[in-house]
């Protein structure tokens, strides 16, 4: 009786900002596909003359300390940003997604499996990536590897809650009593119910992949120097925040807008999903 | 005692707002319970709930009032009517195993109750002598137990001990013995019976099961998508049925005399808010329904011995719908 | 008390002798010969070969875990290659700093993310909560190292109210008065957690204010801040000290980070500095007493949680 009053109740991110987060999420893309047609300058054109230049109409966000454009190396940024994303994502997918459904399926080789999740998890993220880095080499792809990592535990762990909801569900028993093959129930009955989750997971880890190339690249072990990542461009230039600080200004921003805008679209992914698994995806 | 009047509850937007009760009136005179029956959707709980000034975000009293001893309280919360000298309405919920504090002991739950309605008395001899009333064995020792550590039975008593240091002047119960094995709930509505009579207070218990009616009631309320159809004593309605669905709700309860015949459904299901049909609610699933049920204003029917019935076909004595 | 707890230190027993193995293999799965990568091309065979023998490096593998793990246990984690000191003695240097940091800043996410947290949940759905949702939402997308930046610009450089980087220690000239020095870095890393925190008390606060107890109290005729405060506070607060071992991993990686901003001379940036280096002997060290901290920190919140919870026994 009460529970269809709160379809009114519920909090939801007001429309209006999950439509801005939209927006800038295709700005970012657009930048990412067509850097080199919205960029004035090649990112990597330096101008000894024209050094640390503030903002104005020629140099829309200003000039670094090699009198590069920071607006065409932003726009550039977009590129490294949307490959770390995709790629942290399709990794800790492609490894999570496996390792919680055949947790759940097979609760011995779970038990395992989960005990190795738990190990990784104890250490703490970025360190777990940096020791990573160590053994790999610093690169673009070992940053996503690295960054990767932490995020498999994290969704195996949610693959697994939610698989092992699913498999405990009676139209699910009744299939799997009726001879229903594993790989079927996998297919018709885990993987469905499964979109919604991995997609909410997938805009957080999208999220928080940003945060974390950002750190290694401010650390000096991400992207290499030549790669005009946004995370670059704040470790470059940290050194003249006192002379021009807009320079440190802009490429923050789009870490920040892009983060933030990702994490209003895990929002609202997540209240309009189940609300048998909105408990399992954090608050 | 308590006077009910007219009570309308809508949710939805303000511009279209979808009726949860429509008009609903009744009153409980000291020692008396009034069993308030219908199918679940009805909008009993919704009743209860606005008439505690309790009704969750969304739903709000749109029109009609409830006195208190003449009193208003429509409006006020719960604390306001205490503070305003008018908290002597109390109520027991449906789910004892969630409707307690899982992490304080029951014992601060029911004193927190006493000190804000007996200001005067000592707090932790109160909640035992209430624990005594709704005959908790060892009742001086249990109130330092975690709700989790008792029964569904020991919790709804002491979820009535805990509406008794209300000291109400009428108890509400919702369903309380719905999620009861029945012979727990045999002694449960023994209590509640034994309470009315001794503290004199009214009781407005709400079910949907006509056996319970049977075993506690004074009188009845019948109510279908948000309107009391039918109410009158217990006895001459469940003899006689003056309105339909009173008859046929009657007729589903079990009759071991008339095994053979089958089960007894009302055809369809009661139509939810905001899909009540206009005319007589009850026309869509009625046998006796003709074309003026399925419009207008119904009227209403008041035979002798204070009964009331919202139909245009009533029943006569030993007639079927 | 008894077996609960007994299984749970066994759990984390085993969570660290898993976790150990991973810390020890590190150094093997560094491509080429550690002892060469770490003292550089400039090392004479005799340094190469004395390191080798130091570390143990000639036994079979399994010989050299036991007698790593034999040591870590007696609280030998071996020696800093560039330092040349223990590398208890490196952590050691830089567990003060690291630890008040972490305290003042635990001290923030407490004090802003709980009560901020509580004003947005009894404000659902007004402007005064979407303002604090999103709030929380954007601080929780900003990278610590940038926030950290700024606050040195505005009130270090600028207006020049706090130090902008380094720290003395309380123990040294300047006593209690040196922690000015963890004010910035510390509101830099609360604020991602706080935020966190923030989220996590509204969500919690509004899941416990739909439990029927709630409105059991509120028919008792209780006051309203009594209600939220006795009832779905003390309820909500258990979901939020859960998250109390995770937050901490997570201050700890982003330590790693703020440290180096305001460069201070703390663990995590000793670890930047020795991977930096190739000091890999602390690199294990730090990673070893972290995973060690959180474990202990994990059990502490779980027995805590567990206390503050009746329905379940320990």
């Amino acid at each position: 009786m009460l529970g269809y009053l709160r379809v009114w109740t519920r909090p939801v991110v007001s429309r209006p900002l999950a439509a801005l987060a939209g927006l800038f999420l295709i700005v970012v893309l657009c930048c990412a596909l067509f850097a080199p047609w919205i960029a004035p300058y090649p990112p990597d054109q330096i101008d000894p003359v024209n050094r640390l230049l503030p903002p104005d109409a020629a140099h829309l966000f200003g000039t670094d300390h090699y009198g590069r454009d920071t607006f065409s190396r932003a726009v550039y940024g977009a590129r490294l940003a949307l490959l770390i994303g995709v790629g942290v994502v399709s990794f800790a997918l492609a490894s999570g997604v496996p390792i919680g459904i055949l947790s759940a399926l097979y609760p011995m080789l779970g038990r395992v499996l989960m005990r190795m999740v738990d190990v990784l998890m104890s250490f703490p993220s970025l360190l777990l990536a940096l020791g990573l880095i160590v053994i790999l080499g610093q690169g673009v792809l070992n940053a996503i590897l690295a960054i990767g990592l932490i995020y498999l535990t994290t969704t195996a762990r949610i693959v697994y809650g939610v698989a092992l909801r699913l498999r405990s569900e009676p139209y699910v028993e009744a299939a799997r009593s009726m001879g229903a093959g594993t790989l079927w129930i996998v297919r018709r009955h885990i993987l469905p119910n499964m979109v919604s989750p991995l997609l909410v997971q997938a805009s957080f880890v999208f999220a928080f992949a940003q945060l974390g190339a950002a750190a290694l690249d401010f650390l000096g072990l991400g992207a290499p120097p030549e790669i005009p990542s946004w995370g670059n461009m704040l470790a470059e230039e940290r050194i003249y925040i006192t002379r021009a600080s807009w320079l440190l200004l802009w490429p923050g921003l789009m870490i920040v807008l892009t983060a933030f805008s990702l994490n209003v679209m895990g929002d609202v992914l997540r209240d309009r999903m189940d609300p048998r698994f909105r408990e399992m995806m954090g608050k | 005692m308590l006077s009910v009047t007219d009570l309308t509850v809508s949710a939805g937007p303000r511009t279209s707002p979808i009726g949860i009760v429509r008009g609903v009136s009744l009153g409980v005179d000291q020692g008396e319970i009034l069993c308030l029956v219908g199918e679940s959707g009805c909008g009993k709980s919704m009743t209860s709930l606005a008439l505690m000034g309790l009704l969750p975000p969304g739903a709000r009293v749109s029109g009609g009032s409830v006195e208190l001893d003449g009193h208003d309280i429509t409006h006020l919360a719960p604390h306001r009517r205490v503070r305003a000298g008018r908290g002597k309405l109390a109520m027991v919920f449906q789910e004892p195993m969630t409707s307690l504090n899982p992490v304080t002991r029951i014992g601060w739950q029911i004193e927190e109750a006493v000190r804000v309605h007996d200001p005067d008395a000592n707090p932790t001899d109160r909640a035992r002598e209430l624990l005594e009333m709704v005959r908790i064995p060892d009742a001086a020792n249990q109130l330092s137990a975690y709700p989790h550590e008792l029964s569904g039975g020991m919790r709804q008593r002491v979820m009535i001990a805990i509406a008794l240091a209300c000291r109400p002047r009428v108890l509400i119960a919702d369903e309380p013995t719905t999620a009861l094995d029945v012979t727990i709930q045999r002694q449960v509505l023994g209590i509640i019976r034994e309470l009315c009579d001794d503290l004199d207070m009214g009781v407005i218990f709400i079910t949907h099961d006509l056996g319970v009616v049977a075993q506690i009631a004074d009188r009845v309320a019948v109510m279908y998508a948000g309107r009391l159809v039918e109410t009158g004593a217990v006895a001459p309605l469940f003899r006689a049925p003056l309105h339909p669905y009173t008859e046929r709700l009657m007729a589903c309860l079990p009759d071991p005399a008339a095994r053979s015949k089958g089960f007894a459904t009302i055809p369809g299901s009661a139509p939810r808010p905001g899909e009540i049909p206009d005319g007589c609610a009850f026309a869509p699933r009625c046998p006796r329904a003709q074309d003026v049920c399925r419009g207008g204003e119904v009227p209403v029917v008041r035979p002798e011995g204070g009964r009331r019935a919202l139909c245009h076909f009533p029943l006569a004595e030993g007639e079927t719908a | 008390m008894g077996r609960y707890v007994i299984g749970r230190i066994g759990a984390a027993a085993a969570t660290l002798f898993a976790a150990s193995i991973v810390i020890f293999s590190f150094i093997h799965l560094i491509p080429g010969d550690p002892v060469s990568v770490m003292l550089g091309d400039a090392a004479t065979p005799e340094q190469v070969a004395a390191l080798r023998e130091r570390m143990g490096l000639d036994e079979p593998i399994w010989v050299q875990y036991l007698v790593w793990a034999g040591n870590a246990l007696q609280g030998d984690l071996g020696r800093s290659i560039f330092f040349e000191t223990p590398v208890t003695q490196v952590i050691a240097d830089g567990a003060e700093t690291s630890i008040l940091l972490a305290l003042i800043t635990m001290i923030w996410i407490v004090l802003f993310g709980i009560p901020v947290g509580i004003l947005a949940a009894i404000r659902q759905g007004t402007w005064i909560d979407q303002g604090l949702s999103g709030l929380a939402m954007l601080l929780a997308s900003v990278p610590t190292f940038w926030v950290g930046l700024y606050l040195i610009l505005i009130f270090a450089a600028g207006l020049g109210w706090f130090p902008s980087s380094g720290y003395p220690s309380i123990f040294e000239g300047g006593g209690l008065a040196n922690l000015q020095y963890l004010l910035l870095p510390s509101i830099a890393l609360a604020a991602p957690n706080a935020a966190l925190i923030l989220r996590l008390t509204r969500a919690s606060m509004l899941d416990v204010s739909r439990e029927d107890f709630v409105r059991t109290a509120r028919a008792k005729g209780i006051r309203p801040s009594r209600v939220v405060l006795r009832h779905i506070l003390r309820n909500a607060l258990l979901a939020v000290v859960s998250a109390f071992g995770f937050t901490f991993a997570a201050l700890i990686s982003e330590a790693v980070v703020t440290e180096t901003v305001f460069a201070l001379p703390g663990i995590g940036r000793t670890v930047v500095q020795s991977i930096l280096r190739r000091d890999y002997p602390v690199i294990q060290g730090v990673i070893l007493v972290t995973v060690c901290l959180y474990l202990v920190i994990n059990l502490l919140v779980d027995l805590s949680y567990r206390l503050l919870d009746p329905r379940v026994e320990l």
